[in-house]
Parts: structure tokens; sequence; C-alpha cells
């Protein structure tokens, strides 16, 4: 849209709070815009809705369902509410579920201090999971000599399946099975380093919410130098012998 | 190109076929009796009239009648319209029947009948079950006697697409897949969309527990969900058609692939219907067996070879449906009413059953009841008059506790509400749904905390995995109705079940998670007193409380 | 910490299925410990050479998660003898990093893991003398109410004084319990 030819606007209220949404918008945007915290989880500026996490779910005055703010645009003299205490209650059991499910203990994990899941928690209020904790134990991928994928801390939100599809265009990732059973697999369910499709070009790792994907090396006791890179440049600057690196001398 | 079918040659040429016979034994071929041994039952007939040369007398494999608890079962029927309907028959019963009755003209003495009158049979209302059990399903003629594909031909030549639409509207019919959305309306947005190509689908992924109204319908008389589809495009405009129907139900695909393929010979369906104008394609879409491919956006994942998640709505299907078309989706019930709204007019129908849930309705009985199996009755009679006046109320002595209706996304009724007339709007104030037709009676041994993690145990079983409530929370919920069912629950987590329960409903994407909870809200409700006695009620659990639980003996 | 005076609350702190690191953090109020003392008495924990846990406690503050069956029982005598639980630091809350043993296997198998198969402890699997194992290791929610929860791993010294402080106000007046989750993320996080 041109800067000349501004999108006609609407109105609408949101908490109370009377505000000219854009025509078109989603409830996300506008709230964003205007500064009024909604949470999500699976909903990614630049990527397509999935609708799977159920965070950002608002209440729409007349509207006996609730509505999803990432996928619902607005419309005139709409009635937004965003906070309300069973919207609290409702994001609160939607956290502590996705807690209970995984193996999400922030003391050894990777990107505790980084993590969605865990600011979720505390911008929420959970101070304790109600549920049956699971202890999943799906084991660690850590074939791919760059990352490393831990499926216990996976919330399931597809992120790194919609952006490897959406923006790299590779399609390494995709959701396996079905129900609680449903996991992330690379291709056909090989180990991440086996996909040849993967470009590793790292956007899933960048756009993960919790520990599930990390970069490897990042991790205490995993520094890994790599000083003969010195020796090839040399070589290959003096001799111009730029030949290409067999893959045991590639850096993990 | 072989010029379409002549109705009325094909008609009158049943007839005489018909009056040829001097009596005629109708045996069950659908699948419940095929399950209880059927075929080697209308083998045996068919061989001992082989040998005795006689081509005056008939055997037809039939689709079903209903009465399953009692099959396999065979009807005998002479040039009077004398029946006899045999039941339990095994290959003894049959060679008996043969010699006795087919060949000798007198009925078997010593078999096990009933009467043609028998309640079960005679409180009915079959509509969409009207030629079930009567006809051969694997023959387009036998249809086609009994009056079949003339509303077709009707709507063709006679009617204009909006006016079909109209007929349908005010016949008030409603969809029979659970929710209960008025069908015209439904046909109205389709025909409204403008679009190149337009699809209308037949919902056959039947899955509640119990349930088996479609898989009937289909397996018994094909044609006419044919019908109601080709109807249901003339009426929209759509070209394209898909049957979809759950891998699980091997017998019903057979018999529609079958039907698909001799209406296309007969030119009621594909390019030039009837020699007009109208082209209609049609084929059957088989599932994978998952119980969310029944809600519409999955369905139509699966039926385009994706994964069968739900996605967000808006848009509707009838807005960007199969391939980002306009799409509309009925239930195969819904459309196998279609063909006699047309062929009776819209009025009639309204006639039937109530004002705001007109027409009839298929249930599949089962659990605590003398008889089990289908039955079609009209919208609003009493749950008294199904379990006790026609199901034969409750064996072995026991008293009358709950129904489950709805399956898993519905409820049970209680005792006290018997006589409440069963229609969508009632059902959902009793805290239950009319649902597809799955009708289970339970008995006073039966504990309704079971009852509830039953369903919830399927709910999560069938969970797709897409958003977070349903997914971990009906395998919590489940937890939770563990503990209480084996008598380790505390209070707490009865109030935690029931908290998690509103989340769940409240935020699930599509309608299993959004109803998942129902079976434990609609037995909290009414049999709260039994999750009561099951908790161990205690504010502050003690060692002695906890130490059976948590016994690791030193070795 | 100081002699019993009547108008002083009874504080007990109790260390469980942890590392201790929460009461480390606890000791990091460094200066603010005296002010402590001005208002609490220490009747147990591990800074006390108290053998039984005590009645009549008004406030007490559980570290770790409930792994063992000395865990469990301890857990009961003090739900049983306090007005106020704090259920203090992740492993308490969640089980954290003592649960990770529930991925494991049963405590035999485990002991057998870890003692047994270790090559320098010659086959020796403690089986007496220590409390046996549970079979698997639980938060403290699970086994006893709680009324307070205080995670973090640890909670830092900042988060643990302005708890004490709201809380030990609450107590003295007579108060109901604040709400420590309203009082923004600082307050309030795992790990």
């Amino acid at each position: 849209m041109s800067p000349r030819e501004p999108r006609a606007t609407v109105p609408v209220t949101i908490d109370g709070q009377e505000v000219d949404a854009v025509e078109g918008e989603t409830i996300l945007s506008l709230a964003r815009r205007v500064g009024v915290p909604i949470p999500t989880l699976c909903y990614l500026d630049g990527l397509s809705v999935h609708g799977g996490c159920r965070l950002c779910s608002v209440e729409v005055d007349g509207d006996p369902r609730l509505r999803l703010a990432c996928a619902t645009p607005v419309w005139q003299d709409m009635d937004i509410r965003t906070s309300t205490w069973d919207l609290q209650e409702h994001r609160r059991r939607i956290i502590e579920l996705l807690f209970a499910e995984g193996n999400h203990i922030c003391a050894t994990c990777v990107s505790s201090g980084a993590c969605e899941l865990q600011d979720l928690a505390a911008t929420n209020r959970v101070d304790h999971i109600h549920y049956e904790l699971s202890y999943a134990d799906e084991g660690v991928d850590a074939s791919h000599p760059k990352y490393v994928l831990d499926r216990d801390r996976c919330v399931k939100c597809t992120r790194c399946v919609r952006v490897c599809a959406e923006v790299e265009g590779a399609s390494v990732w995709e959701i396996a099975e079905r129900g609680g059973g449903s996991r992330l697999v690379a291709e056909m369910d090989v180990p991440w380093g086996e996909a040849s499709s993967c470009t590793w070009c790292g956007k899933c790792v960048l756009v993960c919410p919790t520990g599930a994907l990390s970069f490897k090396g990042r991790g205490v006791g995993e520094m890994r130098h790599d000083a003969e890179v010195v020796a090839f440049l040399s070589r290959a600057r003096n001799e111009g012998e730029w030949v290409n690196r067999t893959d045991e001398e590639v850096p993990s | 190109m072989a010029a379409p079918i002549d109705l009325d040659d094909v008609v009158r040429f049943e007839r005489e076929e018909r009056a040829r016979f001097v009596r005629r034994a109708l045996v069950c071929t659908s699948t419940a009796c095929v399950t209880a041994g059927a075929l080697p039952v209308r083998d045996r007939l068919t061989a001992a009239l082989d040998e005795a040369e006689r081509t005056d007398i008939g055997v037809v494999s039939t689709g079903c009648p209903g009465l399953c608890s009692r099959g396999p079962l065979v009807r005998v029927e002479d040039r009077a319209e004398q029946t006899t309907i045999y039941t339990h028959v095994d290959t003894e019963g049959a060679g008996a029947i043969a010699d006795e009755h087919l060949l000798g003209g007198q009925p078997t003495d010593g078999a096990t009948t009933m009467p043609p009158d028998l309640p079960f049979f005679a409180r009915q209302e079959r509509v969409v079950l009207e030629t079930a059990g009567r006809i051969d399903p694997e023959r387009l003629e036998d249809y086609v006697g009994e009056g079949g594909y003339h509303a077709l031909a009707k709507v063709i030549t006679l009617m204009e697409p909006a006016e079909v639409v109209d007929a349908i509207t005010r016949s008030g019919l409603r969809g029979r897949g659970g929710a209960g959305y008025p069908t015209g309306r439904k046909w109205a947005l389709l025909a409204e969309a403008e679009a190149d190509t337009k699809y209308v689908v037949a919902n056959g992924d039947e899955g509640d527990p119990g349930a088996y109204m479609d898989r009937t319908i289909m397996d018994s008389d094909p044609h006419r969900v044919i019908e109601g589809l080709a109807i249901a495009a003339y009426a929209t405009g759509a070209t394209k058609g898909f049957v979809y129907v759950r891998a699980e139900y091997p017998l019903a695909i057979e018999r529609m692939e079958r039907a698909i393929r001799a209406a296309k010979r007969a030119k009621l369906i594909g390019r030039n219907v009837l020699g007009s104008s109208f082209a209609f394609d049609l084929d059957v879409r088989v599932g994978a067996g998952a119980f969310v491919c029944g809600e519409e956006t999955a369905l139509m994942a699966s039926i385009e070879g994706r994964r069968g998640l739900p996605v967000l709505r808006p848009p509707y299907p009838t807005e960007k449906g199969l391939w980002g078309q306009p799409t509309m989706i009925n239930n195969v019930e819904t459309l196998a009413n279609v063909p006699a709204i047309i062929a009776r007019g819209p009025d009639w129908f309204a006639s039937l059953g109530t004002e705001s849930s007109p027409g009839t309705k298929v249930f599949a009985l089962a659990g605590s009841v003398a008889d089990t199996g289908l039955i079609e009755v009209p919208m609003g009679i009493s749950l008294r008059e199904i379990v006790f006046d026609m199901a034969g109320g409750i064996p072995n002595g026991r008293t009358f506790k709950a129904a489950q209706t709805g399956g898993p996304s519905g409820g049970c009724i209680p005792a006290q509400y018997l006589d409440t007339p069963v229609d969508y709007e009632h059902l959902r104030d009793l805290g239950s749904m009319m649902g597809s037709g799955g009708l289970v009676v339970m008995d006073d041994s039966v504990s309704m905390p079971e009852v509830a993690r039953f369903y919830l145990a399927f709910c999560r079983d069938e969970s797709c995995g897409k958003c977070v409530p349903c997914r971990v929370g009906t395998e919590k919920m489940h937890a939770f109705l563990d503990r209480i069912c084996e008598g380790t629950g505390r209070r707490r987590d009865l109030q935690h079940l029931e908290s998690l329960a509103r989340t769940v409903r409240a935020t699930s994407l599509c309608g299993l998670g959004q109803s998942a909870p129902n079976p434990v809200f609609s037995t909290l409700e009414h049999f709260r007193d039994e999750y009561e006695a099951l908790l161990v009620d205690l504010e502050e659990p003690d060692a002695g409380n906890r130490s059976e639980e948590v016994a690791h003996e030193p070795a | 910490m100081s002699g019993s005076t009547d108008d002083k609350l009874r504080l007990a702190t109790v260390w469980l299925g942890g590392c201790s690191g929460c009461h480390m953090s606890f000791l990091d109020l460094d200066e603010k410990l005296f002010g402590l003392a001005e208002r609490v008495d220490v009747v147990f924990g591990p800074l006390t050479d108290v053998k039984v846990f005590p009645e009549d406690v008004d406030l007490t503050l559980v570290e770790g998660a409930v792994a063992n069956e000395d865990n469990l029982e301890l857990a009961h005598q003090l739900r049983a003898n306090s007005r106020v639980v704090v259920s203090f630091g992740d492993c308490a809350v969640t089980g954290n990093v003592t649960s990770l043993r529930n991925r494991l296997g049963e405590p035999d198998e485990l002991l057998q893991r870890v003692y047994g198969d270790a090559p320098d402890l010659a086959g020796q699997v403690p089986r007496s003398v220590v409390p046996a194992l549970l079979p698997t290791v639980q938060p403290l929610h699970e086994v006893i109410p709680i009324d307070v929860y205080l995670p973090g791993c640890p909670p830092s010294a900042e988060r643990i004084g302005r708890a004490l402080e709201l809380l030990l106000d609450a107590l003295e007046a007579g108060e109901g319990l604040p709400d420590l989750t309203g009082r923004g993320p600082d307050d309030l996080r795992f790990g």
C-alpha cells in the first residue's frame, strides 16, 4: 500500500479504548500498534497463520465463540476484550499444558533466558503446573553438523515447518503422526544430518520459540576450535589450491 | 454413446419381473448380518433353488432392515404379501427355509421368527431407509424400480436450480451430521458463490463409537446418496462431487463405487445427465481412518491428499473449499433425504417430525436394550418410546440409567428426561446433542465417570494434534479421570478437571476439541454424586494415604 | 540465629531433593539476614541443628522435589505443622533437575546404572542405610497442598527478599497471603 493512498480506517473498541483500526488488519496487528499486549506463540510476522497455540484468543462482543487475534480481521464497531479473567485463565491453562507435555526444564535448557515459553509463563503468571508432567523422552537429534533438535522441548508451533517451506523453500520439516504422538520430523523422518534438502540456512533455529532447535556449540563445553582452517587458507592462497574440504574437515 | 436410461421403462420391467416370482427370500447383506454369517445363508438358499431348477422363486441380497441384533435376517415374501421374517438364520436353518418355505410354501416349523408388526418396525417412519432392506443395493434397476432417480429427472426437466434450493429450504431439512445447520441455507450459499468449478461432497466419515447410520445408507441404498448429491449439484451449480467414506467401511466403499459406475453407464451422472446439458462427475474418496476427517476442513485436506488437519474458518468451504473453489459438504443422511423431498414435496417433509426439526432421524441403537440395530423415527419422538416401546426396554432385570446421544461429542440423558422429545433443540438444552445418531443405552450397572473416561480416551486418541488445548488438554483431562476412576483422585483433581474442560471447550480449534469435554460436563451435571463418591476426599493427604502408592521396598 | 521471643514469627527452611542452591541464594540475602533475624526465629532447617520438625511453624520454605521416602515423610510433617508452606525454587515447583531421573526408569534400574555399573564402586548399590527412592520424583504440590509458589533455579536473593517481606508483613498483620504472581516477570520465572 503506497503512503499516498492510506487505507481506510474503521472505529474499533479494544479493552474499552476507542481506536481507529486499518480496514482489513487483524486484531493482533491493531493491538500491537496501539500497545495492547496479546500473548502469541505460533504466530510470527512474515509467516502464514497457523492458529494452533490458541493463546491469542480474544472475546468479541456479541460473538459466543472466542476469536483468534492473529487470524481475525477487524470490522466496524468491533468491541474486543483481550484480557478478561476467563481469557487469562485459558491462557494459563494452555501454557501449563505445554509445560506438562514436554520436558521443559529451564535450568538445563540452552534457551533459558531467551525462551518465549518461559516468558509466557512469567507474563501470564504461571507459577506452577497443575497437570501431571510427562517427562517426555523423545531423545535428541544431534546428527546435523550445525544444529541440534531436542524434541522434548518442541511445542509443535510449526514455525520451523513454515519458515522452511515458505521462506527458504526447502520444506525439510513436517509434523508426523497425530495427537499426543505428533512429532517434528526432517524429511521422511530421517536424522536431520541426513536430510539432503536442508540448506543449512538456520532459519528454523532462528524462529524456534524454545530450546527445541538450537545452534551447536552454544552449550557448556561445546566450543570446538578449528585452527587448521588457517593452513587450508594459506595453502589455497599460496598454491592456488582451492580444493573443497572433505566432509570430515567440516568444523562441527 | 449409449442413450440415457429410460426410467419408466425400467420401472415397468421391474414390476413385470417382480410379478414373475411366486416367492422371494430377502437376505440382509449389510455389514452386521454379513458379519453374523449372512453370505453362506444366501448361498445355501440360492443353491437349493438352483438344484430344484425353480426360476420363479427369487433370492435377493438386500441392504439392512435394521434389526441387527437378530441377524442374519431372512425375509420371505409371497405373492399375497404374506411376510415371514426369520432371525438368527444359519446355513442349516437356510436349508430348512429353502425346502419347507421357499419350495414347500409353508413357513418353516421351529425356526425363530418375529412378527412383521414388531414395534421395532411398526413405529418407524422410513424416509431415508425407505428401500433399505427391500432392494438389492448392487442393482441400479432395483432402486429405479422403487421410484429412484425420478426426483433427479424431475429437477432436471421441470425445475430451475433456484427452485430446488427453495424446495430444500422450505422443507426445513437440517444437517444430519450433528450440528443441524439448515441445509437449504448451505445450498443457497454455494449457489450464490461464483466460480468456474464448484464441488459437492457427501460426508461419510462417520466415526462416533457405535454409530453406523451412514454406513448402512451407503451399503444398503447407495443410489439414494448419489441421487441426493446429483440434485444438490444441479441446484448449486456444482459440476464435481465426492463421496468421502472412511476406510473402515469396505462394503460401503465397494457398493458406492459400483453404484457410481452403474449410474455413469445409465447417464444418471457424468456428462449430459439424462440427455440434458447438466454435467456432474462423481468419485469416491477413501479416508485413512481419522475421526477428525469428519470435520469439514480436515475432510477437504484429506480429499486433496494432504494431512487431515482442520484449518481456521472463515473462510468457510462454500467460499473457499477444495482446491480453493467453493465447496459444500453435506452428511450422507442429509443427502439421502433429498430425493424424497423433491419427489413428495417440501410440505410433506415439513409435516413430519417437529416444527423446528422436520423429518426423521436414523439412530443406531446400542447398549443395554433388548433389541439393538438401526431405526428411523420421526423427530420429536420421546426417548422412552425408542428405548422401551421399540427396543424392548432394558434386559437382565436392570433399570435404565442414561442414554448417550451424539457420541463422544454429545452427552448423557438421565432417566428423568426420558419423555423429552428427541430433536436438535431439546437435546442441546439437556447438555447433549443430536449428533450423527448414535444412541447408547446404559443400565444401572454402568459407572458414569467411566463413561466419561471412555469417550475422552476416544477424543484423546483421535485428536489431530494441531492445537494445544485438544492435543494436550484431552490427555490431561483423561489423566484426571484415570485418577478419579481408580480411586486415587482428590477433590482438587476434580476441580482441575472442570477448569481444564472449560478451557478445552472454549479454545480448541475445531469441533472435535470444542466438544470433547461434553461427556465430562454432562455426566457431572447429572451424576456428580458418582464422581464425589470416588474421591479420596482429604484436604491434606497424610503419609498413610499415600504410602501404598509409593511403596518401595529396600532390598 | 537468636534466642526465642514470643512475638517473633517462627520460620523453617527445608531441604528435600535439591542441590541446596536455593538455600545458597537465601544466604545471599547477606546483610538483609540481620533484618530478617529481627522478625523471625529460624526453628528448623539445614542451618540449625534441630532433628525433628517442630510444631507451630508460621512460615516454611521448602527447597527440593520429593524424591525419596524421607522427603515424603518430612513433607507431610512440615505440612501438618506449618501455617504457610512455600514451594521454594524450581525443584519443589516442577521437579526440575531432580526429576530428570524420571526418564531413566524404575529406581532399581537407576541404582544399578549409577552405582552397580560404575567401575569404581565394586558393584555396591545403596539399598539400606540411605532412604529408598520413590518410583518417580514429584513436585511438592503433588504430595501436599501448597500456599505459595516461588519458582526460580534458584530464585534470586532479591526475589526471595521481596517475597519474604511480603509474606512476613501479611503474617504479622494477620492478613491474607499476598499474590506473588502479580508483581512483574522478575518476581516469577522458571529457571
